[in-house]
């Protein structure tokens, strides 16, 4: 190939040469990432362009890849849990509340209504600190910068309650197999629905800010737009599955954790573009404020986690020091770890960037045979190979933080 | 609704399905060769049209099955999963296994993973590479045979023996830390990764 006519240029590195362009043609190589405000996180997309028309889009990921699901196989459930949070980083409860789930789903054991509520908060919790900031960064790639500031303010007295209650602000490995670390503190529910109160002046400074705004409009309308038929091919969930008008919400059609109890709407698209995905989220955002309340207005006394879980749970540490039988429970479950059934079980719950599964081999014993994480954002990602062709190149700013993913997730 | 019945009529029409008892959802053996056939039907007939998870499992290396692979589907009619065990056989080395990325696109990532960690070909697959390892990666970590630290070596990196105990080189950086040329072309001399790792001991190059 002696006459090369294909331009390039080079964000990031210079793996686009991969991407080959046809001779002859003007068509340009383009590689942004892995290490780019655009893709948030550590995504690289091998572009090729024809102008300012993308014609070709190629993620490449698996820069955050740990290997959790193999870290998962040599260690006890337990010890598990703070992987968790490093899927979803953006909403560690609900990845620590999913995972405890599965677990127990095999194990058969069926936590206390105290702990189900404590669960059902801290996840809607988690979920509107995660579509705040989801919400606050998309505004900034379609170049409004002053949401963000509202949202992350916001989001920023969620941290101080989440601390309040797990003693970390964003690692909290709150849950345990069979229960939670430890009850609410006192004072903290109405702390958290004091918070509830407050939070719909900043989600309508937003909407003012956004939702009307003609430069967003223009920038998110029609852009992205990805059919009902298409979302379910390519395995979309969540947010960006309802967006374009399917009505799947596990809450709703498989509840777990207690979530029939609550009474809540699910709000669904109707064109799945950028601006109803965006659309989706910040009614999402006022749709847990109403289940929080109610779980708050409704909050069951009793046991916080499973008592009857001799083998699964470990007592509290008052009851470790001055029982024998406690002590002896407590040592075997963190040496050996809860004691699961053989069997396997698939669980998915309802995360804020979609359904979060965990699929769950077990030979026996304290130690999963195996663990696959299936991760939201993973199978959300996937269309972008589909999406992102026959729309511009400053669109894909857009339709990346529309998708709103997280590629610790994503990569595991 | 997934009752008795509706597991009776899908296992009369399909005579190779074999019942697996599993306590969570409907669990189903399908043989490989008829996965593609049945998935379809599963999809177009059934309303399982949601393929949310696509995985496998290693039985351990001395199975005499060792590899299956397992699909999740989700119905938005009956509200519910379906699981189906797929084994690949008794090759051990390079098993194989239909693609479903036709029936489903979804499955084109999923596959893509599972040859990733475990080697399983998927054949008919539309661009069969890693996923998430880097193309030159010469294992499949998630093997029972494969040590969660990595595959030892003669010529470990020093610094990464000291932190682990185990005498394996580190991941390529590719992609990781970025250093950018002081001369030449500007499209050379933007920020790139460099192949290479670097430590407290070891000094970042300028």
């Amino acid at each position: 190939m002696s006459s090369v006519t294909t331009k390039e240029i080079s964000i990031g590195d210079v793996g686009a040469r991969a991407a080959l362009a046809e001779e002859g043609s003007e068509r340009m190589a383009l590689n942004v990432g892995p290490s780019h405000p655009t893709t948030h996180g550590v995504l690289r997309l091998m572009m090729e362009l024809n102008g300012d028309l993308i014609e070709k889009c190629e993620p490449v990921l698996g820069y955050l890849h740990r290997g959790d699901e193999k870290i998962a196989e040599n260690m006890t459930y337990n010890q598990f849990v703070p992987y968790t949070d490093r899927l979803d980083y953006l909403a560690p409860l609900a990845n620590n509340v999913a995972y405890a789930l599965t677990v127990e789903n095999l194990a058969g054991v069926r936590v206390p209504e105290r702990c189900e509520a404590i669960r059902v908060i801290i996840c809607e919790m988690a979920r509107i600190s995660s579509h705040l900031l989801g919400m606050g960064v998309f505004g900034m790639d379609a170049g409004a910068w002053t949401p963000f500031m509202y949202t992350f303010t916001e989001r920023e007295k969620l941290y101080t309650l989440f601390e309040e209650l797990t003693g970390a602000r964003f690692t909290t490995s709150y849950t345990r197999i069979g229960g939670v670390a430890r009850d609410v503190p006192e004072g903290w529910l109405d702390r958290v629905l004091k918070f509830c109160e407050e939070l719909p002046k900043a989600t309508d400074e937003v909407e003012k800010l956004l939702t009307r705004n003609r430069i967003f409009i223009d920038r998110t309308e029609g852009i992205g737009e990805i059919s009902a038929s298409d979302a379910i091919a390519y395995g979309l969930t969540g947010p960006n599955l309802r967006a374009c008008g399917v009505d799947l919400d596990l809450r709703k059609d498989k509840p777990y954790s207690g979530y029939d109890k609550y009474d809540f709407d699910v709000p669904i698209g109707t064109r799945g573009d950028c601006y109803d995905r965006y659309l989706v989220r910040i009614e999402e955002v006022r749709q847990s404020l109403r289940i929080i309340k109610q779980a708050i207005a409704d909050f069951p006394g009793g046991a916080w986690y499973a008592e009857d879980a001799k083998k699964i749970f470990a007592p509290p540490k008052e009851k470790i020091l001055s029982s024998m039988e406690e002590l002896i429970q407590n040592f075997m479950i963190v040496t050996e770890g809860p004691q699961i059934p053989a069997g396997e079980t698939y669980f998915e719950a309802e995360n804020p960037k979609g359904a979060l599964g965990f699929y769950l081999v077990s030979k026996g014993g304290g130690v999963p045979y195996r663990l696959k994480i299936r991760a939201p954002s993973f199978c959300n990602l996937s269309i972008l190979e589909k999406l992102a062709p026959g729309h511009m190149l400053a669109d894909i700013t857009v339709i990346l933080g529309s998708l709103d993913f997280v590629m610790g997730e994503c990569d595991r | 609704m997934i009752d008795e019945d509706f597991i009776k009529e899908l296992l009369s029409k399909h005579a190779f399905l074999n019942l697996n008892h599993q306590t969570d959802y409907l669990t189903l053996d399908c043989p490989a060769e008829d996965i593609v056939e049945f998935a379809k039907c599963l999809r177009d007939e059934e309303t399982f049209d949601l393929l949310v998870d696509l995985t496998a499992i290693d039985h351990g290396t001395d199975a005499d099955e060792r590899f299956s692979v397992v699909l999740h589907l989700y119905s938005r009619i009956h509200r519910n999963y379906l699981r189906i065990h797929s084994s690949c056989g008794s090759e051990s080395e390079s098993p194989q296994f239909p693609s479903l990325s036709e029936i489903f696109p979804a499955a084109n990532w999923h596959e893509r993973e599972t040859y990733d960690m475990f080697g399983i070909i998927f054949t008919d697959h539309p661009n069969m590479k890693r996923i998430l390892m880097w193309d030159e990666y010469p294992y499949f970590p998630l093997r029972k045979e494969f040590p969660l630290a990595g595959i030892e070596t003669d010529l470990p990196a020093d610094d990464v023996v000291e932190v682990t105990q185990a005498e394996v080189e580190p991941a390529p950086m590719m992609g990781g830390p970025f250093v950018a040329a002081e001369q030449g072309f500007m499209s050379e001399s933007e920020p790139r990764a460099k192949d290479e790792s670097w430590t407290e001991k070891k000094e970042k190059p300028v």
